[in-house]
């Protein structure tokens, strides 16, 4: 790193702490500001709400008793859309039974892929998004790269707020990833004459199975 | 990039007699405001939203070193390396010595506004770089060569022709032959040539939304998905953000999702809202091999300590110039510089001078929409005003302007003096104007009747009218 780097972080930091009237650093805890923290509330059933909520953002979504039937469901759903059966799936679901027609790899998404197949790390009713953490068996260029995106969400993962998946990202102990995704939606874009486009540069379709257990 | 030479008087004629942009304006403004209506209107808490954004904002202005420190902390325990830009110039000499470390040669971009207040493009291709605007309306205007209109459409001002026509000739060499008419057609065909570049990258370079202290996380706020695909597949993801960005934690960034989409494109929430933490780790099969943050300070500790702070809560949603009925006659370009409408009228000055930008903040009609709709509850109507009592203390306000408001002055400290000469004008106007009910010219005011009539008062003033009925309701 060059020398100018540090002298400008000196340089900043002693601009800002004029601006504040002080000569040194006062030291904050990383502690939630006292005070109000509005949440939107909402009545109902959060699976129902999650459910809704996604299709509302033009998601796509299945009902699943079981997880055993997502091999199935996605053989249908990539018929349905005129894909190949060429899948890339997160490592994570190398334990689902999936059909012999549907040829499967565990890898990171390439431009070719097609269609990706990953799990979440949480889904939320609020504002039916869901959270996927990126590690080794979840790389994030599935959640980007392919034109079709199928989430595998269980109902247990469905939480209120976005606050909620923080929480229970804190509880889990893990160390932050290096990329959090709140998805809530196929990729889209409104930047010609204000025209609603699915699939701008991210995938064309996002297809949820909700798994019922 | 510079401020535009030309006056603001000048480019804002031309864009009302600009049918092209005034069709393109059109388009765009009543949807932003309906969306976001509907939205704030299903919301009973954004109100409560608004007031926490606020305090949360205030907060970390009170600390901007701590939280900044602490946010470089977790960012370099995660790998990541932090960098500070005090101006302008200094953040390109950063980021040009970041792609020559790295030998890059393609460069591609997500959108980032303080790419564009840093003028980054100009000078990461004048060191012999290739660069590729990745948003949509970024590249739409990166194609025609000209700046933003608006902080989140930044190609708000372009038809649908306008973009048929750039892409007939940018695409056709690469073998888009096709004339296309449909804006789906034109997603897609973006969405192909655009693909390409985002694996040959070398280094991509996304804004920043919100930096968060506790984490050490950039976040982009995004619906194309292409800030993803540029930070994920270059070799070197370099993020630009103001140092006013960080926000403490987690949670308290949240608050500020549920406002931005909401504010900015009457969404409930964008379709993606990522968070970036340092490069790739050991074992992750994608990412980048090197993070970098440039924290830009560009003129912004210096509004911290003076009339102008509130502006640093500025989100960058762009409801202020929705809402705007001036950004709404006249487009972003007027405004001559990257940023437009209200928040643009209040940054443009502080950042380029009082002097280069002398009409913004007079061009406002103080009708204080912008502040009704501002999610932090910025006063921009104050802050503009304050400018202009800037600019008059430092004798930047034309000579006719200072004396016809020192004249007022001394009418408006002598009352008696102020109603005889409102009776004795009123009484004038009223007996020039009888016959057609309205005055067509005004002695120092042509400019004003020169596009509409004055119509003509009733004889009497306000205060000899109240006096008459003494108080009393009709």
């Amino acid at each position: 790193m060059s020398a100018g780097t540090s002298d400008g972080r000196a340089r900043v930091l002693a601009d800002i702490r004029k601006s504040l009237g002080r000569s040194a650093a006062a030291s904050v805890a990383i502690v939630p500001l006292s005070g109000n923290v509005p949440r939107p509330a909402f009545d109902g059933d959060l699976i129902e709400r999650f459910a809704a909520k996604m299709l509302e953002k033009s998601a796509t979504l299945a009902r699943l008793a079981t997880l055993g039937e997502a091999g199935a469901e996605a053989e249908r759903y990539v018929t349905s859309v005129g894909a190949g059966r060429k899948l890339c799936v997160s490592k994570a679901l190398v334990e689902i039974a999936w059909p012999l027609g549907l040829e499967i790899e565990h890898r990171a998404a390439v431009r070719e892929d097609e269609t990706s197949i990953t799990p979440c790390f949480a889904a939320v009713a609020e504002s039916g998004s869901i959270v996927t953490l990126s590690g080794p068996d979840t790389p994030s260029t599935l959640n980007f790269v392919p034109e079709n995106h199928i989430v595998i969400v269980h109902a247990s993962q469905v939480v209120r707020h976005l606050e909620d998946v923080w929480a229970q990202w804190r509880a889990s102990g893990q160390a932050m990833p290096r990329s959090v995704n709140v998805i809530s939606g196929p990729s889209r874009t409104a930047d010609i004459e204000q025209t609603i486009q699915l699939g701008a540069h991210g995938p064309r379709r996002l297809h949820i199975l909700l798994v019922a257990d | 990039m510079q401020a535009s030479g030309s006056t603001f008087t000048k480019r804002a004629s031309i864009a009302i007699h600009d049918t092209r942009l005034q069709s393109a304006l059109g388009h765009a403004s009543g949807g932003f405001v309906h969306k976001r209506a509907l939205q704030v209107a299903a919301l009973p808490e954004f109100e409560a939203l608004r007031e926490r954004a606020h305090s949360v904002k205030e907060h970390v202005l009170s600390n901007l070193d701590a939280y900044l420190e602490r946010y470089e902390a977790q960012v370099t325990r995660q790998g990541g390396h932090v960098h500070w830009a005090s101006t302008a110039q200094d953040a390109q000499r950063i980021i040009l010595g970041i792609c020559r470390d790295a030998n890059a040669r393609i460069i591609t971009k997500g959108k980032s506004m303080v790419s564009e207040e840093i003028d980054l493009n100009a000078a990461l291709e004048a060191a012999g770089h290739e660069v590729i605007e990745t948003d949509l309306g970024e590249y739409i205007i990166q194609l025609a060569k000209e700046p933003p209109s608006h902080i989140v459409a930044p190609a708000v001002h372009k038809t649908r022709e306008q973009v048929a026509d750039l892409f007939d000739k940018h695409h056709r060499p690469l073998g888009y032959t096709k004339h296309l008419t449909e804006v789906s057609e034109m997603v897609d065909e973006a969405r192909q040539v655009l693909r390409q570049h985002y694996f040959r990258a070398d280094v991509g370079i996304t804004g920043g939304n919100f930096l968060i202290a506790e984490t050490g996380s950039s976040i982009i706020v995004t619906n194309e998905g292409n800030g993803d695909l540029t930070q994920t597949l270059a070799r070197v993801h370099i993020v630009t953000s103001g140092i006013e960005r960080v926000v403490p934690t987690l949670d308290d960034a949240v608050t500020f999702l549920r406002l931005l989409a909401r504010s900015a494109t009457g969404q409930e929430t964008t379709s993606y809202v990522t968070l970036s933490t340092g490069p790739r780790r050991g074992d992750d099969l994608d990412g980048p091999q090197e993070y970098h943050v440039v924290l830009v300070d560009n003129g912004r500790s210096k509004m911290l300590g003076g009339p102008f702070r509130e502006m640093l809560r500025c989100i960058r949603c762009g409801a202020c110039m929705n809402h705007c009925p001036v950004y709404s006659a006249i487009g972003g370009h007027a405004y001559g510089w990257v940023y437009p409408g209200p928040m643009g009228s209040v940054l443009t000055p502080l950042i380029t001078g009082l002097s280069t930008a002398y009409d913004l903040p007079n061009a406002c009609t103080l009708n204080g929409r912008c502040q009704t709709v501002c999610p932090v509850k910025i006063p921009l109507p104050s802050l503009l005003r304050e400018l202009r009592r800037q600019q008059f203390e430092s004798g930047l306000t034309p000579a006719p302007i200072r004396f016809a408001l020192k004249a007022w002055a001394v009418f408006a400290r002598r009352p008696r003096l102020y109603h005889l000469k409102t009776r004795f004008g009123i009484a004038l106007l009223s007996m020039f104007g009888r016959q057609r009910g309205a005055l067509s010219w005004l002695p120092l005011a042509g400019g004003w009747t020169e596009s509409r009539d004055l119509p003509a008062p009733q004889g009497r003033t306000f205060q000899q009218a109240w006096s008459a009925r003494k108080g009393a309701r009709p």
